[in-house]
């Protein structure tokens, strides 16, 4: 039984080496590589997700209100951030920021040392730069009949703030900010560029053991997919429990 | 004078023509080169190719009569690239190793080199297997250098990295305590600038013929023997004229070619 069953594990392998297109036996037996590239890709992604979200609530609101000094601050980050590609700000960050001897003499270098942190600094500052404007576009088209109740009720500003207007402008983001989501998801691929092995980083190393043209690629390709038909899915459930009240009701 | 280099280049093209076979005339030869490599190649601010890889290659093409093309192509995809059709041959300081071996066809050596270790001259470490364990050592993805760091230091925290000009910025910084390359690319493209300063080769030269392989060859596509054979006559046509020996001089005060294969291999 064992024999035959190393027999059909052999022809497997034969078939996939030597006559598939993909050597998909290859890719499995570097199941451990694509693992840690799976989490690192999420451990980045989530982290800068939740981190730039944070971030970016205040960012927005101080936006939204004209608040003078820190809206012209704040529009001139989201301008610079947004306004550049991130493997740009990623690269600038790594091996621009490292050049410097004050730098690598600072307490920050055991930090900016890692590639790790230097990707996550990245990603957390231009998400958070496209958040503020996904929430500050929300906040400005609540209508003015919400406040206008709000105020009617007696509400302090911040109350206002509290209870009306932002939990009505993270449901109008939602849409868009799981848009945001899946981009950061493709855009981490830049982590791959400064040595980390992220998803992408796994199929590059792969492809280059091997010498292959796009086994890594199409592993890679596959992970991606999935993981953004979870986010989207994940996002659909939300929306739906989030817009209940938006649903066409049967009569 | 016009007339003169209109005649040439019909000269030229009537000897193209009559020497290439009828597929391959007209058609020009593209070779994939890398162009992040100094001394063997690089790209100068004006955007064009210099180096030892591409005074070669363009040498070969003479000696061959065929009109080239460079391509640049990022290392790591270099291979894929040539497999894909991108071009025709890849000449960028590929050593000749069994793994490539089943990926591509290689010609005879064009030159032979060491690799070494780079670390900071005061570095308190060997370059032996117990002295770079739980160093970081880094290296150009897709090299001789990774195979050999997975082989013989698998006690080394391993840095993959695009390009060799990235692994000595990571030198520099100090996120590396390592690194491993062929010592000539270092010493001429790294130790001797400016931002070298500070560093020195770590121990001797580094050697495992299953990684290392004889020496660096021209990569074509499996079975593409002709333009193989071609390479290799251009190659020994080189070694004999003397031009090889000029390209030599102007990149190198030794002979960069090491020993001459055995008649017949």
């Amino acid at each position: 039984m064992a024999e035959h069953s190393g027999g059909f594990l052999k022809s497997l392998e034969d078939f996939s080496t030597n006559v598939s297109p993909i050597d998909f036996v290859l890719i499995a037996q570097h199941y451990d590589l694509f693992l840690q590239g799976v989490v690192n890709t999420i451990a980045l992604v989530v982290l800068s997700l939740v981190i730039g979200g944070v971030l970016s609530v205040p960012l927005a609101v101080a936006r939204a209100y004209r608040t003078p000094v820190a809206n012209q601050i704040i529009w001139a980050y989201v301008y610079v951030f947004r306004g550049t590609p991130l493997l740009v700000q990623t690269y600038l960050i790594y091996y621009g920021l490292g050049q410097f001897e004050i730098i690598r003499d600072s307490a920050l270098w055991p930090f900016l040392r890692e590639a790790w942190w230097c990707a996550l600094i990245a990603f957390v500052l231009n998400t958070a730069a496209y958040t503020t404007e996904i929430f500050r576009g929300a906040i400005e088209a609540i209508p003015w009949g919400e406040i206008e109740a709000a105020k009617a009720c007696g509400m302090s500003p911040w109350t206002r703030v509290r209870r009306v207007i932002l939990p009505s402008a993270f449901r109008r983001a939602l849409p868009m900010y799981s848009n945001e989501v899946i981009f950061m998801l493709h855009g981490s691929v830049v982590a791959s560029t400064v040595t980390i092995v992220d998803i992408l980083g796994a199929g590059r190393t792969l492809n280059a053991k091997y010498y292959l043209a796009y086994e890594g690629f199409i592993a890679a390709a596959v992970i991606y997919m999935i993981l953004v038909f979870l986010i989207s899915r994940g996002f659909k459930t939300w929306e739906k429990r989030w817009h209940a009240h938006l649903r066409p009701r049967e009569i | 004078m016009r007339l003169r280099k209109l005649a040439t280049a019909i000269a030229a093209g009537v000897l193209a023509f009559g020497l290439g076979t009828a597929a391959q005339a007209g058609e020009k030869l593209r070779i994939g080169v890398e162009g992040a490599y100094p001394p063997f190649s690089w790209k100068e601010a004006d955007g064009t190719l210099k180096g030892f890889d591409i005074d070669v290659a363009l040498a070969l093409c003479e000696k061959m009569g065929r009109e080239c093309e460079l391509v640049e192509q990022d290392w790591d995809g270099i291979i894929p690239a040539l497999l894909a059709k991108k071009y025709d041959a890849i000449v960028a300081s590929m050593s000749i190793t069994e793994e490539r071996k089943k990926r591509v066809d290689f010609t005879k050596k064009y030159y032979h080199e060491p690799a070494k270790f780079v670390a900071r001259a005061d570095a308190k470490f060997e370059g032996t297997p117990d002295g770079l364990k739980g160093k970081v050592v880094g290296v150009q993805r897709g090299t001789i250098h990774q195979c050999y760091m997975e082989k013989i230091f698998p006690g080394a925290e391993l840095k993959l990295y695009g390009t060799q000009e990235e692994v000595f910025l990571d030198l520099v910084s100090g996120r590396l305590d390592a690194q491993i390359s062929s010592s000539i690319q270092a010493q001429e493209g790294f130790l001797q600038e400016p931002e070298g300063k500070g560093f020195a080769f770590l121990g001797g030269d580094q050697f495992d013929l299953e990684c290392h392989g004889e020496g660096a060859g021209i990569a074509v596509r499996k079975g593409d023997n002709e333009l193989r054979l071609a390479f290799n006559k251009a190659i020994k046509a080189i070694r004999t004229d003397g031009t090889y020996t000029k390209i030599n001089a102007k990149y190198f005060e030794f002979d960069i070619y090491g020993e001459e294969p055995p008649p017949g291999s």
